[in-house]
């Protein structure tokens, strides 16, 4: 230990604590809020504590906390300073204060700068307790050592009422007494604090989670006030601050912990449904409205995934119109369009969903003696189930109904029903307009500035953005040449490469097979996807792997066309896992060639099955860059847009 | 002679109009239709081998030149010329053998019959070994021993003419006919060899497919099928993935044999090569020619399942008959003499290639309300490739299985020394310049 704290940092540190007038302010500090606030927060504590470089980690939370905050550079070896944890740690401080302003003058307490160095002051005894609810926060977050990955949850943490933050402060305050033992551990880094506790803190902090108890249950019903206010609040917050609120503050600290792992894994998304699985298929066959034959030859490989007989919904869903009372025509026309396949296209089909959704809204009243979030959210998710009857989700579409369903449970109480109704609906709106509309038009921007004269330009399947792309691009009058790459069994490239034709671009069309023969010529590769997971893995319609495959082979770069709200966190190596199959019976018939029909006669032989897939993954090895609302990002960084998108989901 | 050439006629014809489907059945008219020139070749009397090299390889021009791309064309003329070269070449052996024994025993020449017919038998095995000498090319031991290789070809058939000039002519007669027939017996030899090389492809299937294999494979090939069916019939259980092979749709008649003899096939989609490789353990495939360098030309979309199997460690199996193999030195380092890059340059997938019919992609008038939309300077705005072959190249070829059992892709080349002559490379510069 004292090793350790001979090392580099322990000079530095004191020369600050020597620069800062401390002694005097850290007493008095809890009452002066503005003094202290103007002295660099790093030095006071230290110096304080007598020298010792004790207070290094919580002011490395300061300091990210609150990157505002007039202050010279952090003088303390700030172990890794990521970029992307700093930018967090601002949008944190940012809601910090738009949401928790109103609780401290309430309070009457210091103004916001000052909670820094609250925060930062262990020695503040009794004055501090409401306000060092914060700083409670911060150092109950901290031993937790999870508090850097996760500004979101800490900053649910930190929206969580003061009462139950107060006896962290109090535990903060009784840890006090023992602080050289462990301080010196703490600065080496901040996230093994935990296990160098002294028997003294821990018996404090058991002490305090005590108090905590009793303190929580009394405070309960202010603090609800305070979550509502706070709009900004981490969604799962939300379920949890009514009622949860209690059990959490019971272990306060522990608590703390778990419930930040509840979010982070609520955060990961849901294991899907198994098709493999009897007893869930059952149950949900039970549930569902959608009448679907299981297809008789089903492909060993796929059993995990639905293999219905396609074509006969259809008819049974038609016939069921007038039966199924619960269902809005809206949704039950997008779900019959999505079923005919009438509406395809990640966009399309999101849209479509979204605006069902919309009108369900409008038409929507809310029944007696239940409330509008909770009957809304139980109703879309029926009808989220019927779409996924009619046609698996795709996963943008589960993220425009993660939005849509955290909008509707952030709606204040205090609006009317309308009131309600009409801002789910403006949020839709602006669902549609920002993240798709206004997300393709950037991506447009950025996508055409990288076609060049005298491009040829590869592209597979038909890509909304990439048309869009493409189009854009003959539009300024680029000079380049277009190869329309298709496959079977849905031929998409034909309409697109009859649009492409009609507006005067030069195109050469080919199938899939021959695209390492027209590869030779192509200088771009541009492709659309479906969805781009968290490890960077592109999941696409199928084929996409196989082109962005051959393009790796004959480096020419690769750049995927993606919209951001269709990344997912959802790791997958490979496509067998999770996919989609189509039609079985489109791979056996050939339309338009009558001398292909070798497969009429064979066709119901138990050995012979065709495999309809619909989607792959392609690796992140083969993608040289991703277009997206948020600039153009390699494959590597799909993780942190899905991370920050997620905060701006909450945001938005 | 004028029914031959109706015959070669009628085939250049069918050559010409893509009537033959798959290099074995190509690679077999080939040889019968050549078998047929040489029984009906009249003979002169001295230099006959020559002869009939001669005419062998002005209908092996014709032939080439009606379906450059059929490459087993050019494989079998030029193995024709192999062995008419070789036969000679031995016969020749023979006789000057013959005539050195003679002199030596010239006394009892009714009397030693028995003794003659023993020493042919003999000098057999020391006129293999000088034949290989002289026909093939330089190897390293060659280089070593400064064994002359190239002017002994030449010179060894218009030698074998001088020496049997020499000899008697009831001999010549004899031995004339006797030439014609051993090229004739090689020849239905090496037809026998093209029909039954699927069987012995198929043979060793067992040794390569196990319990339990999920096998991928593109196209239709008629050795993959019997290779695959060979192991079916030895109680091996096994699943096949077969790529459809678009716009051709061969997959769709595979499949469709293979569930005729009760194998468990899924159809796949060519898109979904990638997606499913990673559950696949062998891809079997079969190829329309391999080169000398161990590359192989294949159905189209071969070479994407080539990199999909590369990327995922799945063995790519290429399985050929020796008629396929083909005398291409990509990078033309072994060449000597002529140049060989003219008929075979290293561009393979783009010039050993043929583009079919747009209207397997497109239907024809599909786009002809899009068409007016020409640009000024009156070039069309829409192109359709179709190609049929693509080009894997060896590094991406695990193994071929040959009717000589399996071979790397870097022993491909050798195996052209036992088939080739090194005279017959350029089957038709040589004649073009010769003309």
């Amino acid at each position: 230990m004292d090793a350790r704290r001979g090392s580099l940092p322990v000079p530095r540190v004191r020369q600050v604590g020597f620069f800062t007038p401390n002694a005097q302010p850290a007493p008095t500090r809890s009452q002066s809020g503005p003094p202290d606030s103007s002295s660099p927060p790093l030095s006071d504590s230290p110096a304080s504590n007598s020298l010792s470089p004790v207070m290094i980690p919580p002011p490395r939370h300061h300091s990210d906390n609150l990157a505002a905050a007039p202050r010279p550079t952090s003088p303390l070896p700030v172990p890794e300073p990521s970029p992307f944890r700093r930018r967090g740690a601002d949008n944190n401080n940012a809601l910090l204060v738009g949401s928790y302003n109103p609780a401290e003058t309430l309070l009457a307490m210091s103004p916001s700068s000052s909670h820094v160095g609250d925060g930062e002051s262990e020695e503040t005894m009794s004055g501090g307790w409401f306000r060092r609810s914060n700083s409670g926060k911060l150092a109950s977050s901290l031993p937790s050592g999870t508090f850097d990955f996760s500004p979101v949850q800490s900053t649910a943490e930190a929206l969580k009422p003061n009462k139950v933050q107060n006896p962290v402060g109090i535990s903060e305050v009784s840890a006090r007494p023992a602080p050289k033992e462990q301080q010196p551990e703490a600065p080496s880094s901040s996230k093994q604090p935990k296990p160098k506790l002294t028997k003294a803190e821990r018996r404090a902090l058991q002490e305090s989670q005590r108090a905590a108890k009793g303190g929580g249950k009394s405070v309960a019903a202010p603090e609800e006030v305070a979550t509502i206010k706070s709009v900004k609040q981490h969604q799962t917050q939300k379920k949890d601050a009514p009622q949860v609120a209690v059990s959490v503050a019971a272990s306060e600290r522990k608590g703390g912990d778990k419930s930040q792992e509840k979010e982070r894994r609520k955060d990961a998304p849901a294991p899907r449904m198994q098709f493999d699985d009897k007893s869930r298929v059952e149950k949900a066959k039970r549930r569902s409205v959608v009448d679907q034959t299981e297809a008789k030859k089903r492909v060993e490989l796929f059993r995990h995934l639905p293999q219905y007989e396609h074509g006969t919904q259809l008819a049974d869903l038609e016939s069921k119109f007038l039966q199924l009372d619960p269902m809005h025509p809206a949704i039950y026309k997008v779900g019959l369009q999505y079923l005919a396949g009438d509406i395809s296209g990640g966009n399309a089909r999101c849209i479509a969903m979204l605006q069902a959704f919309q009108q369900v809204v409008k038409d929507y009243s809310t029944p007696p003696e239940k409330t509008l979030p909770r009957d809304l959210t139980a109703k879309i998710s029926s009808y989220v189930s019927f779409f996924t009857q009619c046609r698996p989700l795709s996963m943008s579409m589960g993220n425009a109904i993660r939005f849509l369903k955290n909008r509707i449970a952030k709606l204040s109480p205090s609006l009317s029903e309308s009131e309600s109704k009409s801002s789910i609906c403006t949020d839709i709106d602006r669902f549609i307009n920002e993240k798709i509309v206004l997300a393709d038009r950037v991506i447009v921007q950025h996508a055409s500035s990288k076609v060049k004269d005298g491009d040829v330009l590869l592209v597979y399947g038909s890509s909304c953005v990439v048309e869009m792309v493409l189009l854009h691009s003959h539009e300024l009058g680029k000079q380049f040449r277009v190869i329309v790459v298709d496959s079977r069994p849905k031929l998409e490239g034909k309409a697109l490469l009859r649009r492409l034709v009609a507006k005067g671009v030069h195109c050469t069309y080919t199938h899939i097979n021959a695209v390492s023969y027209v590869m030779h010529e192509v200088t771009k590769v541009f492709l659309g996807a479906s969805s781009v997971l968290s490890n960077g893995t592109v999941y696409s319609r199928v084929g996409t792997a196989c082109v962005a495959m051959v393009a790796h082979a004959f480096r020419v770069p690769v750049i995927i066309c993606c919209e951001a709200y269709k990344f997912h966190e959802r790791v997958q190596l490979d496509s067998i896992c999770s996919n989609e199959l189509g039609d079985p019976d489109a791979i056996g018939k050939v339309p338009g060639r009558m001398d292909v029909n070798y497969l009429n006669d064979v066709s119901n032989s138990g050995n012979l099955q065709l495999l309809n897939l619909m989607y792959d993954a392609t690796p992140a090895d083969y993608v040289s860059m991703i277009v997206t609302d948020y600039g153009m990002i390699p494959p590597t960084s799909v993780p942190v847009i899905v991370r920050e998108y997620r905060r701006d989901h909450l945001l938005i | 002679m004028p029914d031959v050439q109706a015959l070669v006629n009628e085939f250049l014809n069918k050559l010409k109009k893509r009537k033959i489907e798959g290099s074995q059945a190509t690679a077999k008219q080939t040889a019968e239709l050549l078998r047929s020139v040489i029984s009906q070749q009249r003979v002169p009397r001295t230099n006959q081998a020559g002869a009939l090299i001669d005419a062998v390889r002005a209908i092996g021009e014709q032939l080439i030149v009606a379906n450059p791309i059929e490459l087993a064309v050019g494989n079998i003329v030029r193995r024709v010329l192999h062995i008419i070269r070789e036969e000679d070449l031995s016969l020749t052996t023979a006789a000057v053998a013959e005539l050195n024994l003679s002199t030596v025993s010239d006394d009892d020449d009714d009397g030693g019959g028995g003794d003659q017919d023993d020493r042919p038998v003999l000098s057999a095995a020391a006129v293999a070994a000088a034949a290989r000498n002289t026909l093939r090319p330089p190897s390293l031991q060659m280089l070593l021993e400064g064994a002359p290789d190239f002017v002994a070809v030449p010179r060894s058939s218009s030698s074998g003419g001088d020496s049997e000039g020499k000899s008697k002519s009831m001999d010549r007669n004899s031995r004339t006919r006797k030439l014609k027939h051993d090229i004739i017996e090689a020849v239905n030899e090496l037809i026998q060899d093209i029909t039954t090389c699927h069987e012995l492809i198929a043979e060793q299937a067992v040794e390569h497919i196990h319990q339990n294999e999920v096998i991928l494979t593109l196209g239709s090939s008629k050795t993959v099928l019997e290779f695959l069916c060979a192991a079916k019939e030895k109680k091996r259980s096994f699943r096949v993935f077969v790529a459809e092979g678009a716009p051709r749709y061969q997959g769709h008649l595979l499949a469709k044999e293979l569930v005729a003899r009760g194998l468990q096939t899924t159809l796949i989609t060519d898109s979904a090569v990638f997606a499913m490789i990673s559950r696949v353990n062998m891809v079997i495939v079969g190829s329309h020619a391999v080169m000398a360098n161990g590359g192989v030309i294949a159905p189209v979309g071969m070479n994407m399942v080539a990199l999909a199997a590369q990327k995922h460690a799945v063995p790519f199996v290429v399985l050929a008959g020796s008629h396929k193999v083909i005398l291409v030195y990509i990078g033309a380092s072994t060449c000597r003499g002529p140049m060989l890059c003219p008929l075979y340059p290293h561009n393979p997938e783009v010039l050993l290639n043929e583009l079919r019919s747009p209207s397997e992609l497109l239907d024809f008038g599909e786009f002809s309300d899009c068409l007016d939309f020409g640009s000024g300077d009156g070039s069309p705005l829409l192109h359709v490739v179709n190609p049929t072959f693509d080009y894997v190249p060896p590094k991406a070829v695990s193994l071929f299985i040959t009717d000589t059992g399996g071979h790397n892709p870097s022993y491909m080349y050798r195996l052209i020394a036992d088939y080739y002559s090194a005279d017959d490379l350029v089957v038709q510069r040589r004649h073009a310049a010769g003309n």
